[in-house]
């Protein structure tokens, strides 16, 4: 299998955007996917920095695409989709939105916010152009695998969920803003402190959730350390890790290491806890009673 | 042209009420997890629906029936049969989400008509239209994250119908693209039709305090004088950084019904009440006054003030991001 590193959901300091993906240009990954999902407000911010991180991911042998915006409603935001196109690399779309706008026949990517449940919505998507699909983190082990073998008949590479906090839900409204007492309109960036989101607790305490501008998370970090094998066999092409602040270069290591054979899922879901200062890990999705749920242990 | 009213029916006995308090639309859905209201002891078997249509068409009201949630991968056989059901049943419409099911429908019957569900999340004229070419679709429900001109600029750019919420229980996130409830319960609205499930739900009080978990987790916790509403997982009560509070939303319901000359002006086709789990006196109720605010509408009159108060039982209703400041 290989690695994906899929969009930042995060927003990251310009500076701090550029160099992580002159550290992804030296990772043990196939492919990266960039630009922004969650919020149009932020793209201003690094998108002059965005075609010199292509090159230098190119330079180095990595597949590189550019992601649609999970959510698009304004007029702005469609002409942005639009352009996609002209930075010359495949596109990813996170919203549907997104294939209405490209040429017709360009071939394109589905990323994991688009919801591919069944083979029917595969084969749509298929006809349309699409040559990979990363599927939605809420499928169960079952239907991935029923998923990937379609997929192999259409022609259609996998990718599945493999690392980072999971995206569970988009909204109008930014959580962020609303935490400040501001609107979206005036948020005043109050989304970027938090590298990785901000983490949500129950009144007990207990974490739960992270917020993200618009976007909510998981406050558990996704590890398909100990379903590798599973998806391999089920004809599954790439994990996806989403990135964070803490200690991803490592973790991609990890996982490659993890791919080849030489780390086993404890070893792996070891290091990759100390390497992102002990985060929760979860992987309930794939096969738990529910998303939360963790392998080895209660979350 | 008058706005049509369409009314949520959970069982047959709301779907005469509901025709008969002077809904134009009733949509409803079969007893399975093929549909977005998939509770115990709701909805229709298939004489039922069969039943319904015709008592609806009798008294001049149209049926949509709603196949909303994502066929799950292997089983989509249960979904398409839904849709063979609904054709044989006389349906006047199916509310579809998946492109899959779309598609599907569109080949295998081609002249039942096909309403886009707001699980569709389709938030943009460029999308709909899409749509439209891709599977004839002829209404679509506009998911809860627009305002009012932006829905009237969708108008101007589509010639599809739009349909809009009004009343009822309100989603924060873009509908069918949350998976909050699976991460908590294993239960979600998209694969099974449910949303932070009762089956799910406990309640632990220490010294009149009352927690409300769902999954374990907490969600609100009620001092010994305070109401203690349903823990639906995103209007629960949570902390980040130094705040406390609704982070995501208040417990609180949709009402636009003082919006509804905005959005005629914007060009809305059909206005939908919210609540397929809500009894059929309540149901009547709502679709009573919503049908006279729309007439009034139509005559030129103006709106009837405050006419749903009781019906909300004195939780604080919003326009939700039918204005902008909701954002």
């Amino acid at each position: 299998m290989d690695l994906t590193i899929g969009p930042n959901q995060f927003f990251w300091k310009s500076d701090d955007w550029a160099s992580f993906y002159k550290e992804m240009a030296q990772a043990p990954i196939e492919r990266v996917v960039l630009g922004e999902l969650v919020c149009s407000k932020r793209l201003p911010f690094y998108r002059a920095q965005i075609p010199d991180a292509i090159v230098a991911l190119q330079d180095s042998g990595k597949q590189v695409a550019l992601t649609s915006l999970a959510l698009i409603t304004l007029k702005r935001e469609r002409k942005m989709t639009a352009e996609l196109t002209e930075m010359g690399v495949e596109v990813e779309v996170n919203d549907l939105t997104a294939i209405a706008e490209l040429p017709e026949g360009i071939a394109f990517s589905v990323g994991p916010l688009v919801n591919v449940y069944n083979e029917g919505t595969l084969e749509w998507l298929a006809q349309l152009g699409a040559k990979r699909i990363c599927l939605p983190p809420e499928l169960t082990l079952q239907s991935v695998a029923i998923l990937a073998r379609r997929a192999a008949d259409l022609g259609v590479a996998i990718e599945v969920w493999g690392y980072g906090r999971l995206p569970l839900a988009i909204s109008g409204r930014c959580y962020h803003a609303r935490l400040h007492g501001r609107g979206k309109d005036n948020c005043q960036f109050a989304c970027e402190d938090d590298p990785d989101g901000l983490r949500v607790s129950t009144l007990e305490g207990q974490p739960f959730l992270a917020m993200n501008g618009v976007q909510t998370l998981s406050d558990s970090y996704a590890c398909a350390a100990f379903q590798v094998e599973t998806l391999a066999e089920a004809g599954v092409s790439a994990l996806r890790l989403s990135p964070h602040s803490q200690g991803f270069a490592q973790i991609c290591q990890f996982f490659r290491q993890r791919l080849d054979g030489t780390l086993d899922a404890a070893g792996l879901a070891t290091r990759v806890q100390d390497a992102a200062k002990d985060v929760r890990l979860s992987d309930g999705f794939l096969e738990g009673a529910r998303g939360a749920d963790w392998s080895v242990g209660a979350p | 042209m008058v706005m049509e009213i369409v009314c949520p029916a959970g069982t047959p006995a709301a779907l005469r009420a509901a025709v008969k308090a002077g809904a134009h639309c009733v949509y409803c859905g079969f007893a399975d997890e093929t549909n977005a209201r998939n509770f115990p002891g709701l909805n229709f078997d298939r004489s039922e629906m069969r039943e319904g249509v015709a008592f609806a068409h009798q008294h001049g009201a149209k049926v949509l029936i709603a196949i909303n949630t994502f066929p799950r991968a292997g089983s989509e056989t249960l979904w398409h049969t839904a849709v063979r059901d609904a054709a044989e049943a006389g349906a006047d419409a199916v509310i579809l989400a998946d492109p899959g099911l779309l598609a599907y429908a569109a080949t295998h019957h081609p002249d039942l008509r096909r309403h886009l569900s707001v699980q569709a999340a389709a938030a943009n004229a460029d999308i709909i239209n899409f749509y439209k070419s891709a599977f004839d679709i002829k209404r679509v429900v506009l998911p809860r994250v627009l305002t009012v001109p932006e829905i009237a600029l969708i108008n101007a750019e589509t010639e599809v119908e739009t349909e809009v919420f009004v009343f009822g229980g309100l989603c924060v996130m873009a509908e069918g693209r949350c998976s909050l409830s699976s991460y908590v319960t294993g239960k979600s609205p998209n694969m099974h039709g449910v949303c932070s499930p009762p089956s799910h739900v406990d309640y632990h009080e220490n010294a009149g305090v009352l927690d409300a978990q769902l999954g374990g987790y907490t969600i609100h916790r009620a001092a010994p004088d305070e109401p203690a509403p349903y823990p639906t997982l995103c209007k629960g009560c949570f902390t980040a950084g130094d705040k406390e509070g609704h982070l995501f939303e208040d417990p609180v319901s949709l009402n636009a019904e003082q919006l509804i000359p905005q959005l005629a002006k914007a060009g809305v086709t059909a206005l939908k009440i919210e609540g397929r789990q809500r009894s059929r006196s309540y149901v009547a109720q709502v679709v009573r006054n919503f049908r006279a605010a729309v007439d009034a509408h139509e005559a030129g009159q103006p709106m009837p003030q405050g006419m749903l108060a009781r019906l909300t039982e004195g939780q604080a209703t919003t326009t939700g991001a039918y204005k902008k400041t909701w954002r």
